[in-house]
């Protein structure tokens, strides 16, 4: 157990310290540390938050993804929430990648939770994680040709003809 | 003062209940015979033996449930045997959101029921998706299963639920024994892949 609490700000100092510029975009959105990081260190980044003695992040809370159609060439983003079991403390780590060849490394190595998750977030947004050992659709049907979640797809059932757009808005 | 002890023996009271019997169906009547069609006498026992399968996944099947309980009493009109395994049940009732990744499931709860078999959508989402205009939820049962009678309602009234199935009694009263056997009861199926 450490004499002083694990800070946002100690976290901010170690990661700096280890990966200088390359994690950016630091932000506190209600107390909890968030940043971005290249999505080809995302594997790296966490593996250091896992090992280091005093870091401790040991838990992946959540693995999700979000489409962000006008940030060209990186459209995707990946949202990693960590949580340390000890100190209590939480951060969230964003990936982006491009939603041409949304390709990103696994976690699944690290944490065994990202295997469901992963897969769901492929499912809906269709990030491929590479090197992940089964990544086919998890909630949606297996015939689903597209990733319901990305922007440009409506949220209504294209098959249906008989609903009239004036009355139900669509 | 003791409450007074009453059995059911006064034969007055019992005709004021009003109890309801069937009507026997048409034919010749004599001492000791009574001879009719066959499939008069098949529809009359069906009709009032139906058992149903409850396929309950939402809000509709909460609604089912009070429609078995003692106040609305589905017995009354000879079900009182709900069965949870397809292969025992005459009558496939859904009530509730299908999703699309159920869709296979319901289709292959109607294919383990024996013929004849009837289909009740109870709500409006297992009759047309319902508020769910969505891309994952399936767009009424009757794209995976022929449906018989659809009861309208988000969730339906247990009252709408004895109407529906009043409407399936009467569809099995009224069937005639060849109709499963009809080319135009084949083509209904192939039109659902069921051969």
């Amino acid at each position: 157990m450490n004499t002083m609490s694990l800070t946002n700000d100690i976290i901010q100092q170690k990661l700096t310290e280890k990966f200088g510029e390359q994690l950016t975009e630091w932000n506190e959105p209600y107390g909890m540390l968030t940043f971005t990081a290249p999505k080809d260190l995302n594997l790296k980044v966490m593996t250091y938050l896992f090992d280091d003695s005093e870091l401790n992040f040991k838990f992946l809370t959540d693995v999700t993804a979000v489409h962000y159609p006008n940030r060209i060439n990186e459209e995707l983003a990946v949202v990693y929430h960590l949580h340390n079991l000890v100190d209590n403390v939480r951060l969230r780590m964003k990936v982006f990648a491009p939603v041409a060849q949304p390709d990103v490394y696994t976690a699944s190595g690290l944490f065994s939770s990202a295997n469901w998750q992963e897969r769901e977030a492929y499912d809906f947004f269709g990030v491929n994680f590479v090197g992940h050992p089964d990544l086919r659709r998890i909630l949606n049907v297996d015939e689903m040709d597209y990733f319901p979640l990305r922007k440009e797809f409506p949220l209504e059932d294209q098959t249906r003809i008989d609903k009239d757009d004036d009355m139900f808005g669509r | 003062m003791s409450r007074p002890v009453r059995f059911n023996i006064k034969s007055k009271a019992t005709q004021d209940w009003g109890i309801n019997m069937a009507d026997s169906p048409e034919g010749f009547t004599g001492e000791g015979f009574f001879a009719t069609s066959f499939d008069k006498v098949v529809g009359l026992a069906r009709k009032n033996s139906i058992w149903p399968l409850p396929f309950a996944t939402s809000c509709c099947g909460i609604e089912f449930m009070a429609t078995m309980g003692s106040h609305y009493d589905l017995s009354r009109f000879g079900s009182e045997r709900v069965g949870f395994s397809p292969r025992q049940c005459d009558l496939l009732m859904v009530m509730g959101t299908i999703a699309k990744k159920m869709g296979p499931v319901v289709k292959q709860v109607y294919l383990q029921m024996a013929e004849p078999r009837w289909v009740l959508a109870v709500g409006a989402c297992a009759s047309s998706g319902g508020i769910f205009d969505t891309y994952s939820v399936l767009q009424g049962i009757d794209q995976v299963v022929p449906v018989d009678v659809y009861v309208p309602g988000c969730p339906p009234r247990p009252e709408a639920i004895i109407d529906g199935f009043m409407k399936i009694q009467e569809l099995v009263h009224n069937e005639s024994l060849r109709r499963r056997n009809s080319d135009k009861y084949k083509l209904l199926m192939e039109s659902y892949g069921i051969m």
